[in-house]
């Protein structure tokens, strides 16, 4: 049976919800708030934002990382920017235009009253970062620069070089440090979360590994907070960093916590295309590069020349052809589908025929060899140390690749999930980028929750508990979740079997890539969910884990994050499953027009779908949360 | 176009904990395919090892995009191995040759304990970090970001020195296991900047003496800047010593006023 989940969303006129919500909620005074404890797992933007503020506010602040410091958590890889409704172009930009464009960026499946705030704090986001001395590009005379990026027509994207996460992040970390110095936060690294503990249906702690020792113990705090960041490895290969994982939120789920829209996957279309079978990762080629590139295939499948032996009237540039309007700047999801339907129809290109090419000697010819090195010169660099080959002379290729994950744990307005004090912010939650996420909106958001959604809405929850007593680490509850977790461990190295971890989670992420990826069907998903069962069921008998559990021991660490892709990868398929329309990333072949585009169906589907664990990965249990839209209006997305 | 190298010799320091005396051991590569990176040749090798029931290598990885500053290998003595501006997870096969042999070991430096195989502990880093590497500027009182304006070069000459991924090969390619590369890019990129003014002096004493308290002293070998994956210039050493200096003149006189 499927029950309404109630979003919490203030009164009043969109544009003043936020501050009605200010308002009212309950506030704790600030000699109070040295007696509550927050515990903050992962210390990426969301973590570190959160953890600096609400230490300077004066709670006790406990923060966790499985890094070995802050600084190296996965949002330092952001490269674009982060978007902000500063209007400092004066090109016509407003908070309601941002709101507006994510909303529709988000293919109408994103929560009005979230979008609307993250685009009002959007604002104070580049404010705090520049006063922590976060190097922004500059114009000549000193104030910051903007690019623009997909989906807009403004100019509102804040970046420092190509290393936009790697600035915010160590404005953020060192934000936080200094409180760590000071003795306000508290920093455990190398120390993963294995477990929640709710005690009478609230959040009461959390059960953690030490990475170096081995050692499992309890936390107990008034809240918690998961930054944890996406689940983009579900696919094994993606442009995220290798630790990424779903445990946090996927242990997090086990006790309670409801799973949203967990198949609203992007798929990034220009990244460099897998070399051999070892490969690990999947390298990012920035979206920019589209702005001078054309991407192309040979017309025939049978072609084996290399690209300058192919003339003109032999090739395909494909995207030029379909969306003559937009041509080679198509959105990420459009792109992407194109890209893998070249591949499909055997007209791949590069060694193992899984590329199509991205080639610029247009572009070198019209605009001249320096001017392309001065806009591209570090990407090419980056490029050529990859692959070995120069794309001034011969065109890049490129695939698409799994980069970053709208869904995440269900929260409310007030970023809480449905197990009462624990919390969700950053990419671990699904609130604000619906069906797509436009390019540098997961920066804004990761620091608008960090810095400031959660600080204000956290004391709504903790003011009523002032003075009463909360279950500290002796209660039962958290012994017995330890030992759980302790045995859970033990048993990964007692299977004995003659796989790695790693075996397993390529062999998943081909099934999950197969058919939950770019393009999928009733019939794929289905058998999806066949294999994915008997591959985990393989996993369970065949697994090898070796060394012990009382030092480190990285492939004990790798088993425990694929055990909880196994049973995240199910329930993506079932959530793709039952979402029998194709909206952003979610492309069903069952439901598109004739031109093969994408098509919604806002009566039955503009709703959020988030999963109840039931003990059995293959029958998770459907709620939904409906979409009231009350200022926007649908429609469809055209790029032809 | 791809090729094979074959019949690679690898030498690996691997020690089992942080109280091991650790030793040398080789590994045979017999093939592997020159589009391979260096770390994904580690991860055919420990696939290999946990097939034969042995312990793969532990070390240290992420992104694998040369920015997060989590890998760090001494490859035949060579801080992040034989390219220049190149971070060990960046590094190719391509760059070596059928029947090398590779001399793989940890960073070693006194102020970074060894954990385990090639994992160090670069923890230190971020006690320089707390002490002093940071802006105070609370949450929500920060005022409108185009107030001051920062003139272009200045702004670039800060996001040269921010542009550190805090990897450690500086500290392990100097003789004095130094950190000076490392500290002095963190206080330039913050005293050039208009918003790191209020606090520059306290900043960059209370830094470079938690840093001496890790740290071993530089004797200006030049080693640091030669690994440094991000091509740090060794002249934001300058700058420190020149804030340090002057910092211990101010901030005395500033004390004895009270
Ligand atoms: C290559 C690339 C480029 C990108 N470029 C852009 C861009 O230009 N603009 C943009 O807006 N977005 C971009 N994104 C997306 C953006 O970087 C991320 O969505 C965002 O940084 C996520 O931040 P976060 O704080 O939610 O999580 P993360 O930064 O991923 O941090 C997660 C934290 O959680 C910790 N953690 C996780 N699990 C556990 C556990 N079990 N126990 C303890 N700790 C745990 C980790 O140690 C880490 O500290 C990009 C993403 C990629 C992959
Ligand atoms: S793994 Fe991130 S810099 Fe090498």
């Amino acid at each position: 049976m499927t029950v309404t989940l109630d979003a919490k969303i203030p009164a009043g006129p969109l544009a003043d919800k936020w501050d009605n919500f200010k308002a009212d909620e309950k506030l704790v005074n600030p000699a109070n708030k040295r007696k509550f404890k927050i515990l903050i797992v992962g210390t990426g933007l969301a973590g570190a934002s959160a953890a600096a503020t609400l230490a300077e506010l004066g709670y006790q602040v406990e923060a966790f990382t499985f890094h070995d410091s802050p600084r190296r958590a996965h949002s330092i890889a952001a490269q674009g920017g982060i978007n902000a409704a500063k209007n400092y172009k004066g090109d016509g930009d407003s908070i309601h235009r941002l709101f507006y464009d994510t909303i529709k960026g988000g293919d109408f499946r994103a929560r009005e009253a979230n979008v609307h705030r993250l685009a009002q704090v959007s604002v104070d986001i580049i404010d705090q970062m520049v006063a922590q001395g976060v190097p922004f590009a500059r114009e000549y005379g000193g104030l910051l620069d903007n690019r623009s990026f997909g989906g807009a027509q403004v100019s509102r994207t804040f970046y420092a070089r190509g290393q936009t996460g790697q600035q915010l992040l160590l404005g953020a970390y060192q934000q936080m440090a200094r409180q760590v110095g000071l003795g306000n936060v508290k920093l455990w690294n190398r120390t993963e979360l294995v477990d929640i503990v709710v005690v009478d249906g609230r959040c009461a702690g959390i059960v953690t590994r030490d990475l170096l020792t081995g050692e499992v113990r309890s936390h107990s705090g008034h809240a918690v907070v998961l930054c944890t960041g996406g689940y983009g490895n579900a696919f094994f290969l993606s442009t995220n960093a290798m630790a990424c994982n779903t445990s946090a939120i996927w242990r997090a789920h086990r006790r309670g916590a409801y799973f949203a829209n967990p198949c609203y996957t992007q798929i990034h279309p220009t990244c460099i295309p897998q070399s051999d079978e070892f490969q690990s990762k999947l390298t990012l080629m920035s979206e920019s590069l589209r702005n001078d590139g054309r991407v192309w295939v040979p017309k025939n499948a049978d072609d084996h020349r290399p690209p300058h032996q192919i003339p003109e009237d032999e090739r395909d540039y494909y995207l030029e052809r379909l969306y003559p309007s937009f041509g080679n700047l198509a959105p990420r999801d459009i792109s992407s589908r194109a890209a893998k339907r070249a591949v499909d129809s055997g007209r791949g290109v590069g060694p193992l025929k899984n590329g199509v090419y991205l080639d610029f000697s247009d572009a070198i010819g019209r605009l001249g060899k320096a001017v392309v090195e001065e806009r591209y010169g570090n990407l090419f660099e980056m490029y050529e140390r990859i692959t070995g080959e120069n794309p001034y002379d011969v065109p890049m290729r490129i695939y698409p690749a799994s980069h970053y994950t709208m869904g995440g744990l269900w929260v409310d307005y007030e970023l809480m999930t449905t197990i009462p004090g624990l919390y969700a912010a950053g990419e671990a939650n699904f609130s604000d980028h619906g069906a797509n996420r436009l390019g540098a909106s997961a920066l804004m958001q990761g620091l608008s929750d960090g810095y400031f959604v959660l600080p204000y809405t956290i004391s709504n929850y903790l003011a009523p508990w002032l003075n009463k007593p909360i279950p500290d680490t002796s209660h039962p509850e958290f012994a017995k979740v330890e030992a759980e977790a302790r045995d859970r461990f033990r048993q990964y190295l007692s299977v004995g079997g003659t796989r790695s971890p790693d075996w397993f989670h390529r062999e998943l992420g081909k099934i999950i890539w197969d058919y939950c990826g770019m393009e999928r069907s009733r019939e794929g998903l289905e058998k999806a969910l066949g294999e994915i069962p008997a591959l985990y069921a393989e996993f369970q008998k065949d697994l090898r884990v070796t060394g012990d559990a009382e030092s480190v021991n990285q492939t004990l660490e790798k088993a425990g994050r694929v055990d909880d892709f196994f049973q995240l990868g199910m329930v993506m398929c079932q959530d793709a499953l039952v979402r029998e329309e194709s909206c952003g990333g979610h492309f069903r072949v069952e439901h598109q027009t004739e031109e093969g585009e994408a098509l919604r169906n806002d009566d039955e589907f503009a709703h959020v779908t988030a999963w109840e664990w039931s003990g059995d990965p293959t029958r998770p249990i459907e709620h939904r949360e409906q979409l009231e839209y009350e200022v926007v209006k649908f429609q469809t997305r055209s790029y032809k | 176009m791809t090729t094979t190298l074959t019949n690679l010799t690898l030498k690996i320091w691997r020690q089992d904990g942080p109280g091991d005396a650790g030793r040398f051991e080789t590994y045979q590569i017999p093939e592997i395919s020159d589009e391979a990176s260096f770390l994904e040749m580690l991860d055919v090798l420990n696939e290999r090892l946990i097939g034969e029931g042995t312990e793969p290598v532990t070390f240290d990885h992420d992104c694998r995009e040369g920015i997060c500053g989590t890998c760090s290998l001494m490859i035949d003595g060579q801080a992040h191995g034989p390219q220049r501006g190149t971070a060990t997870c960046q590094l190719h096969m391509r760059k070596f040759q059928s029947g090398d042999t590779i001399v793989i070991e940890p960073w070693r430096a006194s102020a970074f304990p060894i954990i385990k195989d090639l994992m160090v502990d670069r923890s230190a880093f971020d006690r320089i970090v707390e002490a002093g590497g940071y802006i105070s500027a609370d949450t929500g009182g920060a005022p409108d970001a185009n107030l001051i304006p920062i003139p272009k070069p200045v702004a670039d000459a800060a996001m040269d020195a921010a542009a550190c991924i805090g990897c450690g090969a500086c500290v392990a390619a100097c003789p004095n296991g130094a950190a000076n590369l490392f500290t002095a890019a963190k206080v330039t990129h913050l005293n050039l900047l208009p918003q790191g003014q209020a606090e520059r002096f306290k900043r960059v004493e209370a830094m470079v003496e938690t840093m001496d308290e890790y740290f071993g002293s530089c004797t200006n070998h030049g080693e640091c800047e030669a690994a440094c994956p991000k091509e740090i210039s060794i002249d934001v050493i300058a700058l420190m010593n020149a804030d340090y200096r002057k910092a211990k003149f101010k901030n005395r006189k500033a004390l004895s006023r009270i």
